[in-house]
């Protein structure tokens, strides 16, 4: 049994998949000398092998078009799961809905899986570049075994295309 | 759930920066710098252009050095002066460029002025690419009479000393007026609007300066009318703004329905974000509010509302001649369509009694230094993608780049966009390359021989503790130094 401190220290563990940071946090973990850490080492080692039935397999489209498939968690957000592969989707406000700065286009067949957006999330939606009718925030998809599958699309606002889409006149 | 992951994140990376085995790591780099080519860039302005700027070149480019160069001594922008200080998460954006500042490849230097305490000519013997991202300093005028009596104020001023600009801060805005005017249906319009009728208790939780808290305390305004030269269909201001003025507690938002009410077809076939406003809009102006809200409206001492089609001719003076009194409005009809519609004046004229006038039509770039191309009609530096027109070397990004528009996202982009022109002339050997430039070290040569002192990031981070430290005192998420002088003390300058 996982005591809510256990439970937290693997929220905690499981954001960082970066094996730097995963490693230095086993080294810090397993040299602590009481034997709930070492408890909580074990133990966050099974729970992430019994976590497997949580998996929810997605691919990220990036802005050059190249497919990038990511394994997910059930709960894990969209702009995190990115970050956390190193996928370019930048969060400005940190999930907070005061930007659009992780706008995404969901794979057709997945956007009625999504719970409706919120009025906070359209009126941000409004700002975003390229609007489409499959736009959301990344900040605001979560994860559920109803998107195996899914993929997240990165609006192509790089060259030559402005907020509003079109192209600017040359001076 | 996803906030909390955010903020836990956060946290927990920069409590295990302290632990990172730096060592080794510095080796490589040294090891890197010295076998291979490192590019020198420098930005010039650290609001969100520099950062995003800087942040796409450190990313996409794993040798550049990037210095960032700052006016005032403390980074951010309109970040820090310019984001209203209600809207917190907007500026949540600080801690992603925190992360950019912090990069072995990065540095920041306040409290040097280019332009002036070092030349456009001097960055670029230094650096081989400057990219100019100092934003939009000055204001467009009303170039109306009576624009210089007491009690008419640019709402970029009003902005500034409310969010604890140094150059700002002596402005002590005259509130005894119960009627404001603000010209203009911006975002920054509606920020002043919502500033000056805003309930104290949500103020006094936010990061606005201690002097501005108690000069809106004591302030008598009671309505404030919102005056725009075109239609409801022309208005610049976004809907999460909109929204949160329509729901301010204890105020009641008028809209004259016949401002609304013959929309319909016009509003079929626009674009989703102007479309939903002007529903919002709409609704707000011709349907029956719940009975709540209705009773709230009804109970509100306060008020705000929308006047359209009235183009400014003369604020008016007191009969001492010295402060203003009333504006006098020309009302106005369209012509044209789309965005070409024009306010032509119908010659019909009225005045608006009000002792408090704003004028929020919008912020403007000026020329920084007479090296670089500056296009004074369109208030821009005339680029290409960022690309500095007839001065290779020499790059833009945001506000100087594009005008004065736009949200944080449309920044960004702009950002990347310019940071991307930037690489591809690296990679192409648009850029000068031969030779290697000695960067800050020259800079800093060059600062010291004429007394400048520049202000570090570490220095940043011990005005930023202080101001953290104070604002705890008072429930704040930080008391703003509003002293240049008292900054430059704090790190011992």
């Amino acid at each position: 049994m996982l005591s809510p401190f256990d439970c937290a220290l693997l929220r905690l563990l499981s954001f960082f998949s970066v094996g730097e940071f995963r490693l230095l946090l086993i080294c810090i973990v397993s040299t602590l000398p009481t034997p709930t850490a070492i408890a909580s080492a074990v133990a966050f080692q099974t729970e992430d092998e019994s976590c497997t039935a949580e998996v929810v397999n997605v691919v990220f489209i990036d802005r050059s078009g190249q497919k990038i498939p990511v394994q997910g968690k059930v709960g894990d957000d969209v702009l995190h799961l990115a970050q956390r592969h190193g996928i370019d989707l930048e969060g400005a406000c940190e999930a907070s809905l005061a930007c659009s700065t992780c706008h995404v286009y969901v794979s057709q067949d997945f956007v009625d899986k999504l719970p409706t957006p919120d009025e906070q999330e359209e009126d941000m939606l409004d700002m975003a570049p390229l609007l489409q009718e499959n736009s959301r925030l990344g900040c605001q998809i979560i994860l559920s075994k109803e998107l195996e599958g899914a993929e997240f699309t990165l609006p192509k606002i790089t060259r030559n295309f402005y907020v509003d889409g079109h192209v600017p006149k040359p001076h | 759930m996803s906030r909390i992951g955010g903020i836990l994140g956060c946290a927990s990376l920069s409590a295990l920066r302290v632990l990172l085995p730096k060592g080794p790591r510095a080796g490589i780099k040294r090891l890197l710098s010295t076998a291979e080519f490192r590019p020198r860039i420098c930005i010039v302005g650290s609001g969100p252009a520099g950062f995003y700027t800087a942040q796409h070149l450190l990313k996409h480019h794993k040798l550049t050095q990037v210095d960032i160069y700052e006016k005032l001594p403390v980074p951010f922008g309109l970040v820090r002066f310019g984001v209203a200080p209600d809207h917190p998460e907007v500026k949540n954006v600080i801690n992603t460029f925190t992360q950019t500042a912090r990069s072995d490849r990065c540095s920041f230097s306040g409290n040097v002025t280019v332009g002036r305490d070092v030349t456009v000519e001097e960055l670029q013997k230094a650096y081989h690419a400057v990219v100019l991202s100092y934003g939009a300093e000055d204001n467009r005028t009303l170039g109306i009479p009576g624009e210089d009596l007491e009690g008419v104020y640019t709402a970029r001023a009003f902005v500034g000393w409310y969010n604890g600009l140094p150059e700002n801060r002596d402005l002590k805005p005259d509130l005894n007026s119960e009627t404001a005017v603000i010209l203009g249906h911006g975002n920054v319009a509606l920020d002043v609007a919502r500033i000056l009728l805003s309930p104290l208790e949500v103020l006094r939780k936010t990061d606005i300066t201690e002097e501005s808290f108690s000069a809106l305390a004591s302030s008598k305004v009671k309505r404030v009318c919102l005056i725009g030269r075109r239609g409801p269909l022309q208005v610049a201001f976004t809907i999460k703004e909109l929204r949160e003025m329509i729901n301010l507690p204890g105020v009641r938002p008028l809209l004259d329905p016949a401002d609304f009410r013959d929309l319909g077809d016009a509003i079929k076939d626009i674009p989703r974000p102007k479309k939903r406003l002007t529903e919002l809009m709409t609704k707000t102006a011709l349907e029956e509010p719940s009975e709540e809200v209705g009773g709230r409206w009804a109970s509100a001492s306060k008020e705000w509302r929308l006047k359209f089609l009235r183009s400014p001719l003369e604020v008016l003076p007191t009969i001492d001649g010295k402060r203003a009194r009333a504006i006098q409005l020309a009302v106005t009809r369209l012509e044209g369509a789309g965005d070409a519609v024009k306010a032509v004046p119908t010659g019909e004229v009225e005045e608006l009694r009000s002792g408090l006038v704003f004028s929020s039509i919008g912020y403007k770039s000026l020329p920084i230094d007479p090296a670089v191309p500056f296009d004074s009609k369109r208030g821009v530096i005339p680029n290409n993608s960022g690309r500095v027109l007839g001065a290779p070397g020499l790059y833009c990004s945001g506000w100087v780049k594009r005008g004065p528009t736009g949200v944080i996202i449309t920044t960004m982009n702009d950002s990347f966009d310019t940071a991307q022109s930037v690489l591809e002339d690296l990679q192409s050997g648009a850029l000068e390359l031969s030779g290697a430039k000695e960067g800050f070290d020259l800079v800093s040569h060059i600062l010291r021989s004429r007394g400048v002192h520049p202000v570090s990031f570490l220095d940043w981070e011990k005005i930023d503790a202080v101001e953290v430290a104070r604002g705890k005192l008072s429930g704040k998420p930080r008391e703003k130094i509003v002293d240049q002088e008292e900054m430059l003390e704090l790190i011992g300058h």
